[in-house]
């Protein structure tokens, strides 16, 4: 009795999420590596085809959230897939694309002049089901247009990322996401001295029928390793007080 | 009605040409030479030098010992094909079925034409002069045979009109060679004392046959006209261009797009049955008032694909100011590559680079911002870090080498390094802390450093070490010293992030 109850709001909920206009990746075999992370996902798998949102306030920071696409685009252009990168000033360095396991020669960046013609690069690519991802930087986007671009990919099932650098003031957007990356100090390998593995706090701010959390992570020869974090004892304490 | 036809002989062809482009050559002996069994030969005279007595197939020593002022220039082994190509083309002027004849004359089917220039002696005057004025010195004959007019032109002595049906009479008193036998039927007729045609066209044609072969058998009825005798007219290439009047003017946006429709529609379908593909493409609309509005497109693949390259032209389209109404549309072709079908499916589906719909994207996405907006970047052999990379042009273009992983790189690079002030404890040691707009980092970790030699056949300037560092925040920096620790002059610079 337990079972079949369990087998309905599976499919309840997979049904929830086409009606939402999300698809279940189409082949499980897409596996970005994020770990614990999936749980937190609908459905336990990375969405695709959707819209998801990242701000970074800090340049160091700024350049986490690169490196952490950059991760999450190898995994989604496999051997052959492409890329767009839009934005008005950029400051991504096609060779270090490499490290995190993407062919820099696969990336079509696009530079623009003006952010309003961001808008409509993007929404033009999101369209093209060639890509496998479009990833553009800008920092104002209102309710309407992001809903525009969350319609393009529903169509084409390409993965969009939004990159607002310096954000001024949060509203809310049709993305169906919305991520933090920050960057935390690196630990040393074997004690030796120097610096060692990239190292982030994630924090999944909020998601659609999903849950946010937040994790830290590490980049280690070509994928992600979640850190066991040491319990805090000073939130802890705090609880029970 | 009887068949003319015009035979041009360009007795200097090559050393004319050499005259036309450097003139005072002209007043000059003139030979031009090439290699041949390792002497050099001389390959064409101009009449200067032939005047004095040398000529084709001379020893260059040889002609040299003779005429000590000899003008030599290296000859051009195809070039008298190409220049006889160029000038057949010019020459439809004065017929439409204009033949190359090899090696230095052309074939000209007149039929019907001269009567225009007020008969055969008037025709074959205006192509001498209009030649002549081109640099080209021509002799020209008008026959019914191509064979006669042949004869004639190079062996003829005046008139060089030969009258409809009189061919006959005026191949009688030429030489065997005008027949364009083989050298080796020529010599056996002299030997045998026939200096003159009619000397041996009246002889029974078995006999003929029997000793001269099946050749000269041909060319003999050929030049009599009993066989007919094809030329082969060369044909202007048709430029990849439609045009579409209009009744009325036309002023509205709607109507504009229905044109350009139609002209794409047609200009499609000849490019997908030539298996042809457009690059660049101009749309012009001549207007009432003799302006020309035009847009122009351009694509990353060959493309045949009407709604695609409308898709194109429409970004554009606002642009065009009709005003009080155009008359006339042009589509032109100006840039046409070949483009197979059977590719073109391949690349379909594939979501690669070579995907189709890729490269259209990216054409509209050109077309709207601007080509010079869009980058693709491939791996090239320098270590200095701004060069690196260099941009593709194209979609396709494969990287020669690989990109490289040995070197960590920071994700995001200042397109500038901005300098900063730091504090190293002792010579090539990481800072310790680096002052960043107004704010201090104190530096914990560090990696370094990396000497990055200016290229100084590119430019000019101080080496970099370059220091990855990580501040009490967990920020990675890409850091730099230009210049030695112990020169004056040295400077810190921060030029990127790691992730």
């Amino acid at each position: 009795m337990a079972i079949q109850r369990d087998d309905i709001l599976t499919s309840l909920r997979s049904d929830i999420l086409r009606m939402e206009g999300l698809r279940a990746v189409s082949n499980p075999a897409v596996d970005l590596g994020l770990g614990p992370i999936c749980h937190s996902f609908p459905g336990g798998s990375f969405p695709v085809g959707a819209i998801h949102e990242f701000l970074s306030t800090e340049a160091g920071h700024a350049a986490s959230t690169d490196g952490f696409i950059a991760a999450l685009l190898a995994s989604l252009m496999g051997d052959k897939g492409t890329a767009l990168w839009i934005s008005a000033s950029r400051s991504i360095f096609p060779p270090a694309l490499r490290e995190f396991g993407v062919q820099p020669d696969r990336v079509v960046f696009v530079d623009l002049n003006k952010e309003k013609d961001i808008l409509w690069v993007m929404e033009e690519a999101l369209k093209c089901s060639a890509l496998t991802s479009v990833i553009g930087e800008m920092k104002e986007i209102n309710f309407t247009e992001s809903r525009r671009l969350q319609l393009a990919v529903e169509q084409s099932q390409v993965t969009g990322f939004l990159l607002r650098k310096n954000v001024g003031k949060l509203n809310t957007t049709a993305c169906l996401s919305r991520w933090k990356i920050t960057t935390l100090p690196s630990e040393s390998i074997d004690g030796l001295p120097g610096i060692g593995f990239p190292r982030w706090k994630v924090e999944l701010l909020r998601i659609r029928n999903g849950r946010s959390g937040m994790w830290h992570l590490k980049w280690v020869n070509d994928r992600f390793v979640p850190v066991i974090q040491v319990r805090d004892e000073s939130v802890e304490r705090k609880n029970v007080g | 009605m009887s068949r003319r036809f015009v035979s041009i002989w360009f007795h200097h062809l090559t050393t004319d040409w050499f005259s036309v482009r450097q003139p005072q050559l002209s007043l000059l002996p003139l030979v031009l030479k090439m290699a041949s069994h390792g002497r050099m030969i001389i390959t064409a005279a101009n009449s200067k030098a032939e005047m004095e007595g040398v000529n084709r197939g001379m020893v260059l020593a040889d002609a040299r010992a003779v005429v000590p002022d000899l003008q030599i220039l290296d000859d051009i082994p195809d070039l008298p094909q190409k220049l006889l190509t160029r000038l057949a083309e010019w020459c439809i002027r004065f017929s439409p079925l204009v033949a190359i004849d090899p090696p230095e004359g052309l074939m000209i089917d007149a039929t019907g034409c001269s009567h225009l220039w007020g008969g055969d002696s008037h025709y074959l005057t205006d192509i001498e002069r209009k030649l002549k004025q081109k640099g080209y010195g021509v002799r020209t004959a008008i026959a019914d045979t191509p064979g006669v007019a042949w004869a004639v032109a190079r062996y003829g002595k005046h008139p060089l009109v030969i009258a409809p049906n009189h061919h006959l009479e005026a191949l009688l008193t030429l030489p065997p060679e005008s027949l364009r036998l083989e050298e080796e039927v020529i010599d056996r007729l002299h030997k045998l004392g026939l200096h003159q045609i009619r000397q041996f066209i009246g002889m029974p044609r078995p006999t003929l046959r029997r000793r001269f072969g099946s050749h000269f058998m041909m060319r003999l009825s050929m030049a009599l006209g009993e066989e007919f005798e094809t030329i082969e007219p060369v044909s202007l290439p048709e430029p990849y261009q439609e045009r579409l009047p209009c009744m009325e003017p036309i002023v509205t946006a709607t109507g504009i797009e229905i044109a350009l429709r139609q002209l794409l529609e047609t200009l499609c379908h000849r490019l997908q049955q030539e298996q042809k593909g457009l690059r660049v493409a101009i749309f012009k609309c001549y207007r009432v008032d003799g302006k020309i509005e035009s847009i122009e497109i351009g694509t990353h693949r060959p493309s045949n694909h009407a709604f695609h390259l409308y898709k194109l032209f429409e970004i554009k389209l606002s642009s065009i100011e009709p005003a009080l109404g155009i008359e006339l549309f042009v589509l032109e072709a100006s840039k046409v590559e070949d483009y197979s079908p059977e590719q073109g499916k391949m690349w379909e589906g594939s979501g690669g680079l070579d995907d189709v719909r890729l490269s259209e994207l990216v054409d509209r996405l050109g077309a709207k911002i601007g080509q010079e907006a869009i980058h693709r970047y491939v791996p090239d052999e320098h270590y200095w870090p701004e060069r690196s990379l260099k941009p593709s042009p194209t979609l396709h273009e494969q990287p020669e080498t690989s990109w490289p992983l040995d070197r960590q790189r920071p994700i995001n690079l200042l397109r500038h390094p901005v300098r900063i002030e730091v504090t190293a404890p002792i010579p090539d040691y990481p800072p310790m802390l680096f002052r960043y707009k107004g704010k201090l980092h104190m530096i914990l970790k560090a990696d370094g450093p990396e000497r990055i030699e200016q290229e100084w056949w590119l430019q000019e300037g101080q080496h970099r070490d370059y220091y990855r560092v990580e501040d009490e925040d967990g920020n990675r920096y890409w850091l730099f010293r230009s210049g030695h620790y112990d020169d004056k002059n040295f400077q810190w610079f921060l030029h990127g992030y790691f992730a």
